[in-house]
């Protein structure tokens, strides 16, 4: 369970650059739903996965996992109850660490870093079923260094990273907004298997509106830092792909006629 | 012959110091010049409770404690106060300066040879050699063997130990912290934590080569740490270069003492022929500099030469 109460975020305050990311936004995610968040540029869906990740610090507002305040943990604590995807399909993964030791990392996640070899007692028959359930061959590759792996590869057992302890909470920005269309269709199917088999509570970003309508149990638009709608269950399942693209298209006009208000406002008291 | 020996046996020593600029530089990308003030730090540190009648061991450690004190401040410095790591390292050497002045109440702290970590080891190849050794046909005082034999045995315990050492859970935090920070916090690790810890260790290192050097040289001096960590890197990058891109930590690290050694070597052959000891210090800068800028160099000329060479075909 994940709850968020009046998060409030502003970048550049007092500033002509003023952006007003997180108005007073309030949610509840019960433990295990699956949310898909989508919003225009600088609607504030970065800002509020920024915020749950801890990467980014609040100006108010107060969040708790499973009833437990972390509104003021740094990030890397958090990141014990927290699963993160990044847009960015090498940020996950250490290059010159191996496929192994790039598990064993993510294995043992929130666990101090000990003397101990990282690799003794590996699950490597486990972690070699796990990826060969990716299906692309990356059961053959734990000795190689991760780096020499493709975007896809790589997203691909950072989302197994990330879902490997069962984290409270998984987020995924954006995560294949950087693939190549057949890598993002895989990801996708590799999404919908992990995180229906967790009990994570999760939160995935999307510029897709086909992942939108086709993806989770509960859809979120955001608008100007604040939620445009907010549907669930079957009221959710009746969205479709069109009908998503049409509701973007009236937040898009919304955006411009707020900018040319403000224009024109300017315009007449400058 | 025995020159040989006293120049690798100075060769192993600052293969321990290799190792330190290894951890720093290779691991996390810092050339850490804390190591110019924490080399002269564990040659003062040892030789002042040397002279003070400590006995060598406990003095050896005192010497690493302090270099461990050392690199958690630069890495403090760096992540707390968000301050670039080379100005960090540059705060630290300087205040150093000062700090090893006053440990050893001079500028200069002469060791009493028969007292270092080495004495021992001398006076048993003594006892097991005899007063001098045939070695290829050369004789060579059993001393000399006996430094060659201690420091080697040396300079592989802690090549194997930092092998051994990156391999563990804090060891591979620590390379994927240089490798991809963002990734080591998501997986709820300090990357501030890793390294300050990784400085510490790597100053640790340097302190201990530089109470080695001390004991070895019979003397401790303030301005024994002036390029320091040019030639750390200097040997770091040579034994990259004789290893070549290998994936293998253990080879990397044998790399990096093959790297001292050669370095070592080469530079008793240069002065042999001639090289003025005084120039040494540029000459080691440039070699740092041609063989980092070198290959980005060539490799950037090479399309360019194809081209002109497709040109001139046609």
């Amino acid at each position: 369970m994940l709850r968020l109460e009046s998060l409030e975020k502003t970048f550049n305050p007092g500033t002509e650059n003023e952006v007003r990311a997180l108005q007073q936004v309030s949610l509840d995610f019960p433990k295990g739903s699956f949310t898909v968040v989508i919003g225009t540029n600088g609607s504030g869906k970065s800002t509020l996965q920024g915020a749950i990740s801890g990467a980014l610090d609040l100006d108010g507002g107060r969040i708790t996992i499973d009833g437990v305040d972390v509104t003021r943990w740094p990030e890397h604590r958090r990141a014990r109850l927290v699963g993160r995807v990044f847009q960015d399909p090498f940020a996950g993964t250490a290059p010159d660490l191996t496929v192994a030791e790039n598990l064993a990392l993510a294995e043992k996640r929130g666990r101090p870093r000990t003397l101990a070899p990282l690799l003794r007692g590996a699950r490597r028959g486990a972690w070699r079923e796990l990826l060969g359930r990716i299906g692309l061959g990356l059961e053959h590759r734990l000795d190689d260094p991760i780096g020499l792996l493709s975007g896809g590869q790589r997203q691909s057992i950072t989302l197994l990273m990330a879902t490997l302890t069962e984290p409270s909470v998984l987020l995924l920005d954006e995560h294949t907004a950087a693939l190549d269309p057949r890598s993002a269709e895989l990801v996708i199917a590799l999404t919908r298997r992990l995180v229906e088999g967790c009990r994570s509570t999760t939160i995935m970003v999307t510029h897709s509106m086909r992942q939108a309508a086709t993806l989770g149990d509960r859809l979120i638009a955001m608008h100007r830092g604040g939620v445009y709608l907010d549907v669930a269950g079957r009221d959710k399942a009746t969205f479709s792909e069109r009908e998503l693209h049409g509701l973007f298209a009236q937040m898009r006009r919304d955006d411009r006629f707020d900018d040319e208000a403000v224009a024109l406002a300017r315009s007449q008291y400058r | 012959m025995s020159l040989l020996l006293a120049t690798l046996a100075i060769g192993f020593v600052f293969a321990v110091l290799t190792l330190g600029v290894f951890l720093s530089f290779r691991v996390y990308r810092i050339p850490d010049i804390t190591a110019d003030g924490s080399f002269p730090l564990g040659a003062a540190v040892t030789a002042r409770l040397l002279k003070e009648g400590w006995d060598p061991w406990s003095a050896t450690a005192a010497a690493i404690a302090a270099g461990i004190l050392a690199g958690m401040i630069t890495g403090s410095i760096h992540v707390r106060f968000k301050i670039n790591a080379i100005l960090s390292g540059i705060l630290v050497m300087t205040a150093l300066y000062s700090v090893n002045l006053r440990v050893m109440g001079a500028s200069n702290l002469p060791i009493d040879a028969s007292r270092t970590v080495f004495a021992p080891l001398e006076s048993l190849s003594g006892r097991i050699f005899g007063e001098s050794v045939q070695l290829f046909g050369r004789t060579v005082p059993s001393v000399d063997l006996g430094m060659f034999l201690g420091t080697a045995f040396a300079a592989v315990l802690v090549g194997v130990a930092l092998t051994w050492f990156l391999h563990t859970e804090l060891g591979s935090a620590m390379r994927a912290t240089g490798d991809n920070p963002r990734m080591v916090r998501a997986l709820a690790t300090s990357t501030d934590r890793m390294i300050i810890i990784g400085l510490a260790a790597s100053n640790a290192l340097i302190a201990c080569a530089g109470s080695l050097f001390a004991q070895m040289q019979s003397f401790a001096d303030a301005q024994m740490g002036i390029g320091v960590i040019v030639l750390g890197l200097a040997s770091v990058i040579l034994g990259q270069t004789l290893v070549g891109p290998v994936r293998s930590i253990g080879l990397a690290v044998a790399g990096a003492v093959m790297g001292a050694l050669l370095f070592r070597l080469l530079v008793a052959i240069a002065i042999r022929l001639g090289l003025d000891a005084n120039d040494l210090k540029l000459v080691t800068a440039v070699v740092v500099l041609v063989a980092i800028v070198g290959p980005t160099w060539l490799a950037a000329r090479r399309p360019r030469a194809r081209k002109e060479a497709a040109r001139a075909a046609a």
